[in-house]
């Protein structure tokens, strides 16, 4: 807990040094952000929020350039050693920029976070590199870029860009690629098939590829980022076609978030932005495995 | 008989895959980023204890084993073959394949519950706790009583088990069948 309340307070610092404005944007929503795999808790006559993102892209739209966010999210059913029902995402947004912007932030900020790590297990080298203890690496410097084509066909073999199966790809990627990830230093995997796009652009000059990276530290997935999508009659037909999805499938259908879409269609900004699993992430600062081990209150399994 | 979907495996949980039953002794819950959700099992067989890692996606569905546990005790060796009873004179034969480095630990009226797997018996538990005399050893160095240092030892049928370096040739011990390793020195009876 106390690790907790310092991890909260550095990224805080992180952020208002680097002229970001925190905002807060509502928890309880008319509908949430629809996914094909994510499913919301209802609340009164709406539900709660599965991650700020709609609401901050709208904030963007108004003409806020830097705006970062840390509260609870809720998501539906996801309970496991990664997983809880309700968790802190931390999302930033920057206008005129794209993931590599957000990338360089994600380093800047991990490396910040890293002197307050109990990690026992691996030692920060940012403050160490001459010491005589310092291991080959940290799990917090040195990212590791490697494209999505090139993990799979390294640790799954096959192209999931050239020849897309959602299935199989989430199969492998839990059970062949993510164990496969080094742990000795953080690991980024980017450029997603664009089926796998969420909500990221399209990769100018590679229309096969979406704008999307997740970062990994210790083999565990702490964030998503995207060149944010905005275009407004192409995030339209992403959300119709996984509500056609959810509808086929005998899941909830939420409503469009039309507010949300009416904004993209007056305009947004290039932007890049981010969400990370705060209790993941203090997690691993931990050296934990388990998110039991960092949540002070919990619901059972 | 019911069958489970991914979403009700849980630890402990005991499913059926290809024939084989087999006991959930790891469960996780994972979705990858924006995927569905997937629920990785290590999986151990009741039949020969072996265990595997397994992925399940939320519509796989599971078959329910027919298992049944009765109360028995250990009666006499045919050949490779174990024999076990109840009060009811019932009887259960089980090979020594199958029993495994459990056959070593059963002794005379040695109570266990045997499983049936589809009215096949294919499995023992034995006692927690069992004792057995210890056959042959080296004697242990005079005024040595460390704990944690082991030497070998062996048990009816030749089963080498590592002791404490204090146990004598003659001496009764307790063995953790959970493990098959030496838990205690008995107290002397005799």
């Amino acid at each position: 807990m106390e690790l907790r309340s310092r991890v909260l307070n550095a990224i805080r610092a992180f952020f208002v040094a680097r002229d970001f404005m925190e905002v807060e944007t509502p928890v309880r929503l008319p509908t949430p952000a629809l996914e094909l795999n994510i499913d919301a808790e209802p609340s009164g006559a709406g539900f709660l929020r599965t991650s700020p993102e709609l609401h901050m892209k709208r904030l963007l739209a108004a003409g806020c350039d830097r705006i970062f966010q840390m509260g609870p999210c809720f998501r539906k059913g996801e309970r496991g050693a990664l997983h809880h029902p309700e968790y802190t995402m931390l999302e930033w947004y920057r206008a005129n920029a794209d993931y590599l912007d957000i990338l360089r932030d994600t380093e800047e900020l991990i490396a910040a976070l890293a002197p307050l790590s109990r990690s026992t297990v691996h030692l920060p080298s940012s403050t160490s590199s001459s010491s005589p203890f310092t291991v080959h690496g940290s799990p917090f410097t040195d990212f590791l870029r490697i494209s999505v084509r090139d993990a799979f066909r390294q640790h799954a073999g096959w192209d999931p860009v050239a020849d897309y199966d959602g299935e199989r790809f989430e199969h492998d990627l839990v059970t062949r690629v993510e164990p496969a990830l080094p742990r000795d230093r953080p690991v980024v995997l980017m450029d997603y098939p664009v089926a796998a796009a969420a909500l990221s652009r399209r990769k100018p000059g590679n229309e096969a590829v979406a704008e999307r990276w997740e970062l990994y530290i210790d083999g565990v997935e702490i964030a998503n980022a995207f060149s944010e999508l905005t275009d407004a009659a192409e995030q339209r037909a992403r959300f119709e076609g996984w509500a056609a999805e959810r509808r086929a499938a005998g899941r909830t259908v939420y409503p469009l978030d039309e507010a949300f879409l009416a904004a993209l269609e007056a305009g947004m900004p290039p932007a890049g932005g981010i969400a990370v699993g705060v209790d993941r992430l203090v997690m691993v600062l931990a050296g934990k495995r388990s998110l039991d081990d960092v949540l002070a209150f919990r619901e059972e399994i | 008989m019911a069958d489970y979907t991914a979403p009700d495996l849980r630890k402990g949980l005991r499913v059926e895959i290809d024939n084989t039953p087999y006991v959930i002794t790891e469960f996780n819950f994972v979705k990858p980023g924006k995927g569905a959700a997937i629920y990785t099992c290590r999986l151990k067989s009741l039949l020969d204890g072996n265990t595997f890692v397994r992925a399940f996606r939320s519509n796989d569905v599971l078959k329910k084993p027919d298992l049944e546990e009765r109360t028995m005790r250990f009666s006499y060796v045919e050949g490779d073959d174990y024999i076990f009873m109840n009060a009811e004179f019932e009887q259960a034969t089980i090979p020594a394949s199958v029993l495994g480095d459990s056959r070593f630990f059963l002794f005379e009226d040695c109570e266990v519950r045997v499983l049936y797997h589809n009215g096949q018996p294919v499995d023992i538990t034995l006692p927690t706790f069992v004792e057995k005399v210890i056959l042959e050893t080296e004697p242990g160095a005079r005024g040595n009583t460390a704990t944690n240092v082991l030497k070998a030892a062996k048990i009816n049928g030749g089963f080498e088990i590592h002791v404490p370096l204090f146990i004598n040739q003659g001496d009764t011990i307790k063995i953790d069948t959970r493990t098959g390793e030496y838990s205690d020195r008995a107290l002397k009876t005799r």
